[in-house]
């Protein structure tokens, strides 16, 4: 009861700060990008941390989402009505980024490994180089005309959101197919899991939230080209998954924030940024490669049924 | 009715016969063996059983359902469940993850419920973890419900991957050297312990084994394999006897 309160708490300062201006524009927009990159993180981890595969084109499926939402709320919703069809602009993203996952998740089902990483990564420069060829989304020049509609409350609704729904997933019964995929995948398949529905359910529940990051990115920067989600932009999302922590929820929150706010503490380092971030993705691989949390979890993010699940069947037993 | 019944199956391998011909009738609650020298083929035809390889001819019969082309999920989930020659859990889950794994198939929840934890969710896992300790506390493995997988001793290792594999609710179970490894004391355990959940699960059950006092004691019928061929089958004391099993094993005899 304690955390619903806490995050209802937070969801109402989020809409004060944004209200009255409370924060530096400056902030507000690092702690936006902090929680895009959170969601953005978490949709890779199911696939890479949860699911052990290697997906290294996430950022199409962010391509996807913003440029679908983005495209309804300059195109196709009228003026006026932008403001409160925003929602639904998101959801349409992630739904078409959702639906293109499939395009991933069928290959899936007979390659794995590096061999899925290869063809993750053709789909992404396939998705960048196929809007570089659509006149009516701005070709290379890239799309603008979005309203600033990316708001921090905005923001957080959709982390709680992802949070929520990847730590549903993660605990139920397909969360426990993705899991034993990871951990051998033939055993998997003979203790009855079907591995291919499991695939598909994981593969567009991860790139339907990766399109809802695309969609709030898009309304954050109120600008997108093609570029903007290349290779450098999946490494990044890499970056942030191994760095917080592989299978994990909490990782995931922790990768994202410390990257994206050591990028920014970085900035007046200027071009050595760039040598010192991926540096410290070299140490970290070898002296923690699983990450910060890797394979751990904070307890508030587990559900108590699954948390206390052997004590509980004992006080039962002790009961009958 | 035969519970299992393997008609002429034959598998290559690039050309190569890993097994061949092989024909096989299993009652219901028979307790059948497989021997024979390494790379006789005897894991292939577990894999052939499980859906794991294809059969490149011949019939498997389940319950007289045809399961050659089916997916090894689909075949779990009519009832045949495996264990493995070398152990395969869930390394990094928990003992009591690798059971509710198994409970797969019997989740009539979809997705939808799943994502958004409401509907059949939340009575189905309590009914699986439920189940899940039950097996556990049957199989005295409770107290190690919360332990990563990995981090029991062996013996227990592969008493959890009996207990993974019972959680899928098998009429038929696949046994793959589960002796291996072993001392005597052990074993002599493990044939009492095999022959109890017979018993308490109604199984049949169909063991690769090495350990010749195992499979002498506890089968009431062998198969005897070597290079992808049957050899012999009977009754244990028969096999001991027959002269081809003794020249597989032991070489040529010379006069």
């Amino acid at each position: 009861m304690l955390l619903p309160a806490l995050l209802g708490f937070v969801f109402v300062l989020s809409l004060v700060i944004q209200q009255f201006e409370l924060l530096d524009p400056y902030v507000q927009l690092i702690i936006m990008y902090i929680g895009i990159n959170i969601i953005l993180t978490l949709s890779l981890n199911l696939i890479n941390g949860y699911m052990g595969e290697f997906s290294v084109g996430h950022a199409g499926f962010m391509a996807i989402g913003a440029y679908v939402a983005s495209y309804l709320t300059v195109k196709v919703f009228p003026a006026h009505t932008v403001t409160w069809l925003f929602p639904v602009a998101v959801i349409a993203g992630g739904a078409a980024a959702g639906v293109i996952g499939l395009v991933v998740a069928f290959p899936s089902f007979k390659t794995r490994g590096d061999y899925l990483a290869i063809v993750t990564l053709a789909f992404g420069m396939i998705v960048k180089s196929a809007i570089e060829n659509i006149d009516a989304l701005g070709g290379p020049r890239g799309f603008l005309g979005m309203d600033k509609l990316s708001t921090l409350p905005w923001v957080f609704f959709w982390v709680l959101v992802s949070v929520w729904v990847i730590r549903n997933l993660i605990y139920s019964n397909f969360g426990r197919g993705v899991l034993s995929i990871r951990e051998d995948e033939v055993a998997s398949d003979l203790m009855s899991v079907n591995t291919n529905h499991v695939k598909i359910l994981a593969f567009t529940v991860s790139s339907f939230f990766a399109g809802v990051a695309g969609a709030l990115f898009a309304h954050l920067l109120q600008f997108i080209n093609p570029r903007a989600f290349d290779i450098i932009k999946s490494t990044d999302i890499l970056i942030m998954v191994y760095l917080g922590g592989i299978g994990s929820i909490a990782g995931s929150v922790i990768g994202a924030t410390i990257y994206t706010v050591l990028l920014e503490v970085l900035r007046p380092m200027g071009i050595w940024r760039m040598v010192f971030m991926p540096l410290v993705l070299v140490l970290l691989m070898i002296y923690r490669p699983k990450g910060i949390m890797g394979l751990k979890e904070f307890r508030w993010f587990i559900p108590v049924r699954d948390l206390l699940a052997s004590r509980i069947w004992r006080e039962k037993k002790v009961v009958t | 009715m035969p519970v299992l019944k393997a008609s002429n199956v034959t598998h290559y391998f690039d050309g190569l016969a890993a097994v061949s011909g092989f024909n096989l009738d299993l009652e219901t609650y028979e307790l059948v063996g497989i021997i024979g020298p390494n790379g006789a083929g005897k894991t292939t035809i577990f894999n052939l059983i499980t859906g794991v390889y294809q059969a490149t001819y011949g019939n498997i019969l389940f319950e007289e359902t045809e399961i050659v082309g089916e997916t090894p999920s689909r075949i779990t989930s009519l009832g045949i469940a495996r264990t493995f020659q070398n152990i395969r859990l869930f390394k990094e889950l928990s003992v009591l993850d690798n059971v509710r794994i198994a409970h797969y198939a019997r989740v009539s929840y979809g997705p939808v419920e799943a994502l958004l934890h409401m509907g059949r969710f939340r009575k189905e896992e309590e009914e699986i973890i439920g189940h899940s300790m039950d097996l556990l506390a049957f199989l005295k493995l409770e107290s190690y419900a919360d332990e990563i997988s990995k981090n029991l001793p062996y013996g227990l290792q592969r008493r959890l991957e009996i207990a993974r594999a019972l959680a899928t609710r098998p009429k038929l179970l696949l046994l793959d050297e589960p002796a291996a490894g072993m001392n005597p004391n052990e074993v002599g355990q493990l044939m009492e312990f095999i022959q109890w959940i017979r018993k308490e699960f109604n199984l049949t059950i169909l063991l690769i084994e090495h350990q010749m006092h195992l499979v002498m004691n506890i089968c009431e019928r062998l198969l005897v394999l070597d290079f992808g061929e049957t050899i012999a089958e009977g009754e244990p004391r028969d096999i001991q006897n027959n002269p081809r099993v003794l020249e597989v094993y032991l070489g040529e005899v010379q006069c």
